[in-house]
């Protein structure tokens, strides 16, 4: 019954990811459709947060830095390559390795949470401050400039047989709309994996799974790695829809953003943290422009909100009042059939008599 | 079999083991008793690689433990059961066995070994119950079953009983010597009713050290440990 229940709702979340694909460049205005384009781009990064964090425990405060890097691996690539395809790949391979060496030093050396949270949160900001001071044109990277606090102008994506073919806005938007969706549902497969389901054991008592005889750091670092590469892959989407990559994807704004998400939309599922971005990112974006409130300030309300009101977050919460309402209305149910089932056996028992 | 050298285990001044040379040989079934404070924890960490010796070693059938991590002590085939309950509360029963047997065996076979284990701990009932929300006896037998489904030939417990009713203490003593039957155990306990329904040869701690060694009959004829031990017991 559960099985079948998560098996719904997966269908209908790709049915919904369909619509989405197919319905948003038919029915929104072009604007719109670059910015959807980006709140996908920082949907996948929350889905990478909300994958290393919800299902093996992992808090890194600086998922960022991955998003950043993918995103400005990308970019060079792509200059130097003169083309997309292949800087895609190079990206997301970058990203992963990223993650991996940073990974190896953190789990290997059996960092406590705490530590961890630290360490990656000073690569991040370490990355922001060095990558500001490089708008000099001394550094570069084979043909690509770093530009600085300026950042870099990416080069749009690029048909993969043709190179001086640019992919439209639009057609960015599917790219980055199918990324969402296949990260999206690699992160469902591997969670129902056997590795993932070790992950969730990690998460819930890390001495336990060792004494079975797992590797803790070994699964926690894979995790950390396929976390790397899907951020990675946000960071590239992130840099295509915006059109320029900047050191401000590393700062420790964007950092705190990425933990809010995952916090507000659900720790421990992978649609709540893809929704936890969707739904900030037009929040932000909306009250950005009625310039009324500060963005900070409000960012922080809605965090202290939730972690005290709605602590598990927005989709496991609807999930329990679903739950109960429904339970609710089964008993109701169930009592009233025991009501007419008692009244038909009185009155079958007036018959006897 | 398992063989420890000269072990020692100090903590800044506290000297928790002290130089003990300790050997099981193959389908023993052995019992750890002493005092609180004893050291009977620490050397049952310095066997399972949770803790690294101050100085000597610990040999599992060639393998030095001693400077290796305890995945690997476990990998080799050893259940271990920790005395502080160690299990994944936000799991149900099938997850937390399955994910023991699983470690070395199939997915298929695995399947059919957490059925069995929950089958003969008679824990269908709660099958689907997560951890935490288990009375204690019953995490303990959780975890008992966890070292089951591991399917290991030697099998370190500490304190398996702590906390159990006397029914689940004699279901548990039943189990441990059904385990005996193909694995050697070591197993440490406070409880000495429950000692004389398993044991046959016990090892006494005492200060770090081993004070005797025998049959539970002449441990407990033994003035020393009364003293140290059945009197402490009394007292407190
Ligand atoms: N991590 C530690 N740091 C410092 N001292 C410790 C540590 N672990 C144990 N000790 C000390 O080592 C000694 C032996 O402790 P241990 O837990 O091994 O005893 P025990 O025989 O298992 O006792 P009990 O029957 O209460 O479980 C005690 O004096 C204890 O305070
Ligand atoms: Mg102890």
């Amino acid at each position: 019954m559960k099985r079948s229940r998560e098996i719904n709702s997966l269908i209908s979340i790709g049915i919904v990811g369909l619509i989405i694909l197919f319905g948003a460049p038919l029915s929104l205005d072009l604007f719109s459709v670059i910015s959807l384009t980006t709140a996908i781009s920082l949907a996948i990064l929350a889905l990478s947060l909300g994958l290393i964090w919800g299902f093996g425990g992992i808090l890194c405060f600086g998922q960022t830095a991955f998003f950043g890097i993918g995103g400005y691996a990308y970019a060079i690539a792509a200059l130097n390559f003169g083309g997309s395809t292949g800087a895609i790949i190079a990206a997301v391979l970058v990203a992963a390795a990223a993650a991996a060496i940073l990974g190896y030093f953190m789990f290997y050396g059996r960092l406590s949470d705490v530590y961890l949270a630290v360490i990656t949160l000073t690569v991040t900001l370490i990355l922001y401050s060095v990558i500001r001071r490089t708008s000099g044109p001394e550094y570069k990277i084979g043909i690509a400039k770093l530009g600085g606090f300026n950042g870099i102008n990416v080069p749009p994506i690029n048909y993969p047989w043709d190179a001086t073919q640019f992919l439209y806005p639009e057609h960015v938007f599917y790219v980055a709309m199918v990324a969402l969706l296949l990260a999206y549902f690699l992160c469902v497969w591997l969670t129902k994996s056997h590795f993932g389901r070790v992950c969730v054991s990690i998460r819930e008592n890390e001495v336990r799974t060792e004494l079975l005889g797992y590797d803790i750091r070994f699964y926690k670092l894979c995790m950390f790695t396929v976390g790397g590469a899907i951020a990675g892959l946000g960071g590239i989407m992130f840099a295509n829809s915006i059109g320029r990559i900047t050191p401000d994807v590393f700062n420790l704004y964007n950092a705190a953003l990425a933990i809010i998400w995952v916090i507000i939309g659900g720790r421990g599922t992978l649609i709540g943290p893809v929704f936890g971005a969707l739904i900030l990112f037009y929040l932000t974006s909306f009250l950005g422009r009625q310039a009324v409130v500060n963005i900070n300030l409000f960012l922080g309300l809605v965090l202290i909100v939730f972690v005290l009101v709605v602590p598990k977050g927005i989709v496991p919460s609807l999930v329990e009042l679903w739950d109960r309402r429904k339970s609710r209305r089964m008993t109701a149910r169930s009592a009233r059939r025991m009501r007419r089932r008692g009244r038909s056996r009185v009155k079958e028992v007036q018959v006897e008599d | 079999m398992l063989e420890t050298r000269s072990l020692s285990m100090h903590f800044g001044g506290v000297v928790a083991v002290n130089r003990v040379d300790f050997s099981l040989r193959e389908n023993e079934l052995r019992c750890l008793i002493g005092p609180n404070g004893a050291g009977k924890s620490t050397f049952f960490k310095c066997l399972t690689a949770q803790l690294r010796p101050t100085s000597g070693e610990v040999v599992i059938r060639d393998f030095n433990v001693s400077g290796s991590e305890s995945h690997q002590v476990a990998r080799m085939g050893v259940g271990i059961k920790t005395q502080v309950p160690n299990l994944f509360d936000g799991l149900d029963v099938e997850e937390n066995i399955w994910l023991s047997a699983s470690q070395s065996a199939s997915l298929k076979r695995s399947r059919v070994i957490t059925s069995e284990v929950i089958e003969r701990l008679q824990l269908g009932d709660v099958r689907k119950s997560q951890l935490g929300s288990l009375a204690h006896g019953q995490r303990q037998l959780v975890e008992l079953g966890m070292v089951l489904a591991g399917e290991p030939w030697l099998v370190i417990l500490d304190e398996p009983t702590a906390g159990m009713t006397q029914e689940e203490v004699i279901r548990t003593a039943e189990i441990i010597r059904e385990i005996n039957k193909s694995a050697t155990m070591i197993v440490v306990e406070h409880d000495m009713q429950f000692i004389r329904m398993i044991a046959r040869k016990v090892t006494v701690f005492h200060q770090g050290q081993i004070l005797l060694e025998g049959d539970m009959d002449e441990v407990s004829a033994d003035a020393r440990v009364r003293e140290v031990y059945l009197g402490h017991r009394k007292t407190s």
